[in-house]
């Protein structure tokens, strides 16, 4: 191998043990079991969106709803339990449906009714934007608020979904580890597994890589891709749980970043190890990348415009690893 | 004739990267007739065109038009200089959002002396000139996209002949035109002609070599092979030119076979065509043969379930086999080695192991978990059957050579065994080592199943087969058991017309 080729399978990897090294150095109190867990906290929700968009980038698509669908289901669950006062089961499959979904009707109109796939996903984050503030006019969702029609919704969100965002487990030290990283780590190696070692991830690369090859060697190249997208609803459903359980409220305000956060995560996973491809691993280190980056940047009292401006050249200097530097651009 | 050439192209070389794709071409057009030229893939058609237009530069030989040094260094140079090409994708020579007027002007709108503001009414007056000379019946303000392909055609060529150029040539224009519309065209080239126009016409079909062609130029590995310039035109001798015999490299023990796999009865493929009716039977190599855009790879693609028979019943094993998907063909035992594998069968980034297994997932896996063992030993032993020439079984594809591609693309098909095994042109590109190999391994392992080719070329056939057929105009006009083979019919068959002596 040639320094280019340590350049590239390495360089993401070295960048970022250079950048813990020098927020150590510093940010006075990186280094602690509880900046990390901060820090694994903070990207859990990007994180699991980010590995759903994994999914559809494999298959040679892209989804830029994800953000939209997440907060759609943060608004969903609120809505079920605070005015539908329904409990938590009803709202998680709520959710999840919402997901899966928009999901098909992502791949549906990318799949046949040949929309190219960032207008057809753009088309359904603008929809899903309008969409998630009809039920309550525009206003956010909390116990005791004041709905259109006057009546007062008296519901509240269930203590077993707000677990979800607020109980942590003891490991090591008392209430370290949050549900929602434990979550992120499960999906994680689920769908690592999935598109690493089974038959159908395989299939995803495949159609991604030459979908006419794909289709005659047999596979439904039609069905892969909706499927596709379907995973990265569902995954970005999840994402809104894990929001609205955190927050314990339907705010019409908040997961703004989502989608450049997840989308950026994803990209730099392509830098991950040379691997010049979507993949699951490069996504989860990606992700840890910008939470980490985050986190170090907060704590030096970066503004957010700082660190907005600082994710973006980090997002343009992994797409320069992948396509220019290892020459598969072209792919 | 000799010297009266408009147009002349002498001595004509290029290379690509050291391989040599032109051999010294010489080739004379005259005012007021079509010189058709023709030539198999890979015989050097596209390149000499793109020379001519312009596209490429040449590194020998010269080029003269009406009697001045040619010598283009850019397409728009050719164009001013009187040498205008329609090329093969309609839309290339179109703006499709455009309307016709100012597609039919568009070359107006840029390059010296060019008005700055843009005036439709000139436009439209300008456009009218161009289009009442070529008798042109199109709206003027249609959009193209609004127009059926041969309208569209009929607007690029109008639009080249905007020019008023001296040489005019055309590459495939007929290739996706149905035959009422091809006749349009064919007017049109007949009243150009009429104006003095030298015209180059490249094409497969030979019902339009034979409505309009005053000279035949055949090609074959980058030099031409024969001419053909007196009456009545020997079309068969300039197949033969284009596709026959060099040498033969060697003589194969053609086998029967008792034992039917694949029956076809009353099979449509195109809506005109005549049924086509056969039977493949164990241990038999057959090979169909005929010109592109016979219908070769559309028989291929009905084989393997990716387009619907208009008409007709097919029976594998005896058993009614009608695929919806090709993953029905392939549950069946029918395999297709598609052609041109960058297109549809190499996946990039994919290493051989990879590209090997990849239409037996559900067969090397257990529980949807892909057993990577079983996916290594057989890539390993694909790898060592077929002769591929690699470092490993992790390879990328993009480091083999394009012989050991298309090895691993046969390797992929043959890691299980077949009941019906078809092979789409699978010589092309491929160097003569590793194609010999390809044939030795497809007659070796023939047993168990029957083995479908399609191949343009004769010699690929006669080198493989037991037993050739013949297509042409989408259906199969003759049969030939490889032994023996009488050339002349076989070339008749091919050129599609009744067996005459030559001229």
């Amino acid at each position: 191998m040639t320094l280019r080729d340590y350049a590239i399978r390495y360089g993401f990897i070295v960048l970022l043990f250079g950048l813990i090294a020098y927020f150590a150095i510093a940010a006075d109190g990186f280094v602690s079991p509880q900046s990390a867990v901060f820090i694994f906290q903070s990207v859990a929700i990007t994180g699991v969106l980010a590995l759903g968009v994994t999914a559809t980038l494999v298959v040679g698509g892209f989804d830029l709803s994800i953000g939209s669908v997440a907060t759609s289901a943060m608004m969903a669950a609120a809505y079920v339990m605070v005015v539908l006062e329904q409990n938590v089961v009803v709202a998680v499959v709520v959710c999840l449906l919402i997901g899966a979904i928009v999901g098909l009707i992502n791949g549906w109109l990318i799949v046949y009714m040949r929309v190219p796939d960032l207008l057809a996903t753009l088309g359904m984050m603008f929809l899903l934007v309008g969409l998630q503030r009809i039920p309550t006019e525009g206003r956010s969702i909390a116990t005791g608020m004041t709905m259109p029609d006057g009546s007062v919704a008296n519901g509240k969100f269930a203590d077993a979904f707000l677990a979800l965002g607020r109980h942590r487990f003891d490991f090591f030290i008392p209430n370290l580890i949050p549900v929602s990283v434990v979550v992120l780590i499960v999906l994680a190696v689920l769908i690592w597994f999935f598109l690493e070692y089974t038959r159908f991830g395989r299939m995803m690369y495949a159609v991604g890589s030459n979908e006419r090859a794909a289709e005659l060697a047999g596979a439904p190249v039609k069905a892969y891709k909706i499927w596709a997208y379907v995973i990265s609803g569902v995954f970005a459903s999840i994402g809104g749980i894990l929001l609205a359980a955190r927050l314990g409220r339907g705010d019409i305000a908040s997961g703004n970043n989502l989608l450049l956060d997840a989308v950026a995560a994803a990209l730099i996973g392509y830098a991950v190890l040379g691997a010049a491809k979507p993949n699951a691993f490069g996504t989860a280190v990606g992700a840890l990348f910008v939470g980490i980056l985050l986190q170090g940047l907060t704590m030096m009292n970066a503004p957010y415009y700082t660190q907005d401006f600082v994710k973006g050249v980090v997002l343009v200097v992994a797409l320069v690893f992948t396509f220019a530097l290892s020459g598969r651009g072209r792919r | 004739m000799g010297n009266d050439a408009v147009f002349r192209v002498d001595g004509l070389r290029k290379s690509f990267s050291h391989i040599e794709v032109l051999g010294g071409v010489s080739l004379q057009l005259h005012a007021g007739e079509i010189t058709v030229l023709m030539g198999a893939n890979g015989a050097g058609k596209s390149t000499l065109v793109k020379i001519i237009s312009g596209v490429y530069d040449h590194a020998g030989g010269t080029m003269h038009l009406a009697g001045d040094n040619f010598a283009p260094n850019t397409p728009a140079e050719a164009i001013r200089a009187g040498v205008v090409t329609v090329h093969q994708n309609i839309n290339d020579g179109v703006v499709a959002d455009l309307d016709v007027a100012t597609n039919l002007t568009l070359d107006r709108l840029s390059g010296k002396g060019a008005p700055l503001l843009f005036n439709p009414g000139r436009v439209r007056r300008e456009a009218r000139a161009v289009a009442d000379r070529m008798g042109l019946a199109i709206d003027l303000r249609a959009r193209v996209s609004d127009l059926s392909l041969a309208d569209r055609q009929m607007v690029a060529i109008a639009r080249a002949m905007a020019h008023q150029p001296k040489v005019l040539i055309l590459d495939e224009p007929t290739s996706s035109l149905s035959s009422a519309e091809a006749d349009r065209l064919f007017s049109l080239l007949d009243r150009l002609r009429e104006q003095g126009v030298a015209i180059l016409y490249i094409s497969h079909r030979m019902s339009d070599i034979r409505r309009l062609a005053d000279r035949i130029v055949s090609m074959r590995d980058g030099v031409v092979s024969g001419v053909f310039d007196t009456k009545p035109l020997d079309y068969e001798g300039a197949v033969n030119a284009m596709l026959g015999r060099k040498i033969h490299l060697d003589r194969i023990e053609a086998r029967n076979s008792a034992k039917p796999v694949l029956t076809i009865e009353g099979l449509r493929i195109a809506p005109s065509a005549r049924p086509i009716s056969l039977t493949l039977g164990d241990g038999e190599v057959v090979a169909v043969t005929g010109l592109v855009g016979v219908g070769k790879t559309a028989l291929a693609e009905t084989l393997f379930g990716l387009r619907k028979p208009l008409a007709g019943t097919m029976a594998l094993n005896g058993k009614p086999y009608a695929p919806d998907t090709t993953g029905e063909a392939i549950a069946a035992g029918v395999f297709l080695v598609a052609k041109d594998r960058g297109e549809n069968g190499i996946v990039g980034g994919f290493s051989i192991q990879e590209n090997i297994s990849l239409p037996f997932h559900k067969r090397m896996s257990r529980f949807a978990v892909l057993k990577r063992g079983l996916e290594r030993a057989t890539a390993r032993r694909q790898i060592e059957d077929l002769g591929i020439v690699c470092r490993s079984e992790k390879d990328e594809m993009t480091t083999l050579s394009g012989g050991n591609q298309q090895k691993v693309m046969v390797a992929r098909w043959m890691a299980q065994d077949a009941r019906l095994f078809i092979l789409d042109e699978p010589f092309q590109g491929v160097d003569i080592s590793a194609r010999r190999d390809i044939a030795a391994k497809l007659r070796a392992s023939a047993n168990g199943r029957a083995t479908l080719l399609f191949v343009t070329e004769l010699d690929e056939a006669l080198e493989t087969a037991d037993r050739i057929l013949v297509m042409s105009e989408q259906t199969i006009v003759g049969e030939h058991r490889n032994d023996d083979v009488d050339l002349d019919r076989l070339l008749a068959e091919v050129a599609g017309g009744p067996l005459h002596s030559a001229a």
